[in-house]
């Protein structure tokens, strides 16, 4: 097995590192991103479990309970849709960061840690990985758009696909901050359990947000899914037919204290946000033992 | 002098040219250099100040018990643990103010295994390659050089789920080589395998002094693995309790070792202080004695002891005895003890001979 191929001899196999700077940086982000990549293409039984939870809401809740929901002239499975997309790519963000945690345990976040990169360009390329691949979950979960009747309108697609690698960087990047300080799986696991339903009831998803008594008002508030659940409702329903009226007693938009939050302004929310969370977790993973 | 250093003095470098030889190629400046190193976790001290110098090209190894602060040594000279006090130089640069020029120049093999499972063996070495920035017209040559120097290169398209642990193992040595250090770590390289694979991954090892100009720097609780460095550093308890070749080191005990099974212990114990005035203690199970000529020493014991004698056995020095002799204990009572072992035993192979 001990074969000494000829290429072996001194002098002709080492190589040199170039000086270390932001092209080795990038680099480092690349491929902690390309092999969240190829991590997630060889699990693909992980792109269909993770959309059932989704899908399971989108038609068994959409279609149970389109006969006692008031929505008009739409279809209750319609109305439910972004945020069955925002659902898919919550579960999916969420799970990519806990990778981190299962790297820790198995000892290949080691390999990461004592490269000569900056840790924030590892920490980078995994929320970069994590909202590509979570994108791409809610990607799938697009297609489905004409069988709850949302038009497979380009523009419509394109803003989605926006706002949503948008909400999935700002997941990932959440859970990234978490998995910093998280020690085993079970527990990130356990942890998430407890936020993500909150975080997925409250935003909104499921119902309009007019005349939502107070406390429901102000929990939803403080969700950041609910301002990315809304552009996302807003686009969609700007495609659809449909009287004023039931425009806005559907889609009435988020207002802080009677002020109507711009579509902008949410998405800089959710943007602001992601990049604080970031910014932390890169912090607390560049802090030496 | 300095006029006549580039006939007489070839290998001292002005010291213009230590900043550019240190981040590349050995100058022979020392390869690690540690000064006064303490590390303590709240009221522990794993590293209690300790001192030395590895010499570029050398086979330096860490001997000693779980818990005598081998691994947390090597944490601190791979930059990923901060010492509490004192200074430690890797390939010329300073593990707390350069940390990124001592991660380039050195390779990593732990304990754990830090491989991807999920990525084939080619996989894994890519993703080194792109974290240390490997020039990628290189990066093929280099990962096939590795490969083929421990017989993976076939298996290479594998994923490391579907390797053996010994397999794994020779992996992250062709990994931690990937990006030519100058410094390879190997913490307990083969701890938990099988001897035949010890043995070949010690093939490797020494394979690999032939080829690359590279300092290793390992840490072992195995005796005869410690045997293939130039120089060890015994260390118990936080401390370097010495320093030296092998050679030098068992050199340093004088005294061969005579293990005896006996019926009675204790008596046979009470026997050899009260006729021959030696020290005996029970070692791995048998009363253990330390005389400078064992083979003419057997035949007075048989007829002078008094307590029937089941078995014997006489070895030369090893580095056991070395070990012994430094800390009062074997390595293995170290480890089953948990450290905490009474120490007068030193008496029975006397210091300083």
């Amino acid at each position: 097995m001990a074969t000494q191929p000829a290429t072996l001899e001194r002098g002709l196999i080492a190589v040199r590192l170039p000086d270390s700077g932001l092209r080795q940086d990038v680099r480092a982000v690349k491929i902690v991103w390309h092999r969240e990549l190829i991590r997630f293409w060889r699990d693909r039984r992980r792109i269909v479990t993770s959309l059932l939870q989704p899908v399971l809401f989108l038609f068994v809740l959409g279609t149970g309970l389109s006969s006692i929901a008031s929505t008009g002239s739409v279809n209750l499975r319609t109305f439910i849709f972004p945020g069955a997309l925002g659902m898919a790519v919550l579960f999916t963000a969420v799970f990519s960061a806990a990778s981190i945690v299962w790297d820790r345990e198995f000892g290949f976040l080691r390999e990461m840690l004592v490269a000569p990169v900056r840790r924030g360009a590892i920490v980078f390329g995994k929320c970069l990985g994590g909202a590509t691949v979570a994108t791409f979950q809610g990607l799938v979960m697009l297609c489905l758009a004409g069988v709850v009747n949302v038009p497979y309108s380009p523009v419509l697609i394109i803003t989605l696909i926006g706002e949503l690698l948008l909400l999935a960087f700002t997941l990932t990047a959440f859970g990234v901050m978490a998995a910093a300080r998280i020690q085993q799986v079970q527990s990130f696991m356990s942890l998430f359990q407890m936020f993500l339903m909150p975080l997925f009831f409250l935003s909104g998803s499921l119902f309009p947000l007019t005349n939502l008594p107070s406390w429901l008002a102000v929990l939803n508030r403080l969700d950041p899914l609910t301002y990315a659940i809304d552009p996302m409702r807003r686009a969609v329903f700007s495609h659809l037919n449909l009287t004023s009226a039931t425009r806005h007693r559907l889609v009435p938009g988020v207002t802080w204290w009677g002020w109507h939050v711009p579509t902008g302004v949410e998405l800089a929310v959710v943007a602001l946000m992601g990049l604080a969370m970031l910014a932390i977790g890169i912090a607390r993973f560049s802090r030496p033992e | 002098m300095q006029a006549s250093s580039d006939s007489t003095l070839p290998r001292s470098a002005s010291p213009q040219t230590t900043v550019e030889l240190a981040a590349g190629r050995p100058d022979g400046g020392p390869a690690v250099s540690v000064e006064g190193l303490r590390k303590s976790y709240d009221e522990i001290e794993a590293v209690r100040g300790i001192d030395f110098e590895v010499a570029s090209g050398e086979t330096f190894g860490f001997l000693g018990p779980n818990g005598a602060g081998k691994t947390t040594t090597i944490n601190i000279l791979c930059t990923l643990v901060e010492p509490t006090a004192g200074t430690a130089r890797v390939a010329g640069h300073d593990v707390l103010s350069e940390r990124r020029a001592v991660r380039r120049n050195i390779g990593l093999v732990f304990q754990e295994t830090t491989l991807d499972n999920y990525l084939t063996a080619e996989e894994n070495l890519r993703f080194h390659a792109e974290l240390y920035a490997v020039p990628k017209d290189q990066t093929g040559e280099r990962m096939r050089t590795v490969l083929d120097m421990v017989g993976l290169w076939e298996r290479r398209a594998s994923l490391v789920s579907t390797y053996s642990g010994g397999m794994r193992r020779r992996l992250e040595i062709a990994r931690g080589l990937l990006h030519s250090p100058r410094v390879l770590f190997l913490d307990e390289p083969t701890v938990g395998l099988d001897p035949q694979t010890r043995a070949s991954i010690w093939g490797y090892i020494n394979d690999l002094k032939g080829r690359e100009d590279i300092t290793i720097f390992l840490t072992t609780h195995y005796m005869d693995e410690a045997e293939n460095c130039d120089r060890i550093a015994i260390m118990d308890s936080g401390r370097i309790v010495v320093l030296d070749t092998p050679e030098a080191l068992k050199a340093g005990v004088g005294k061969d070792r005579v293990q005896i099974q006996t019926a009675d212990d204790q008596a046979a114990i009470a026997a050899l202080r009260e006729r021959f005035g030696l020290e005996a203690a029970v070692h791995d199970g048998a009363v253990t004695i330390a005389v400078p000529d064992g083979e003419e020493f057997v035949p007075r014991l048989f007829a002078e002891l008094g307590v029937p004698i089941r078995a014997v056995r006489v070895a030369r020095p090893t580095l056991d005895d070395v070990f012994l002799a430094h800390t009062g204990a074997t390595i293995r009572d170290a480890e089953s003890s948990g450290n905490a072992m009474n120490r007068q035993m030193a008496a029975v192979f006397g210091r300083g001979r």
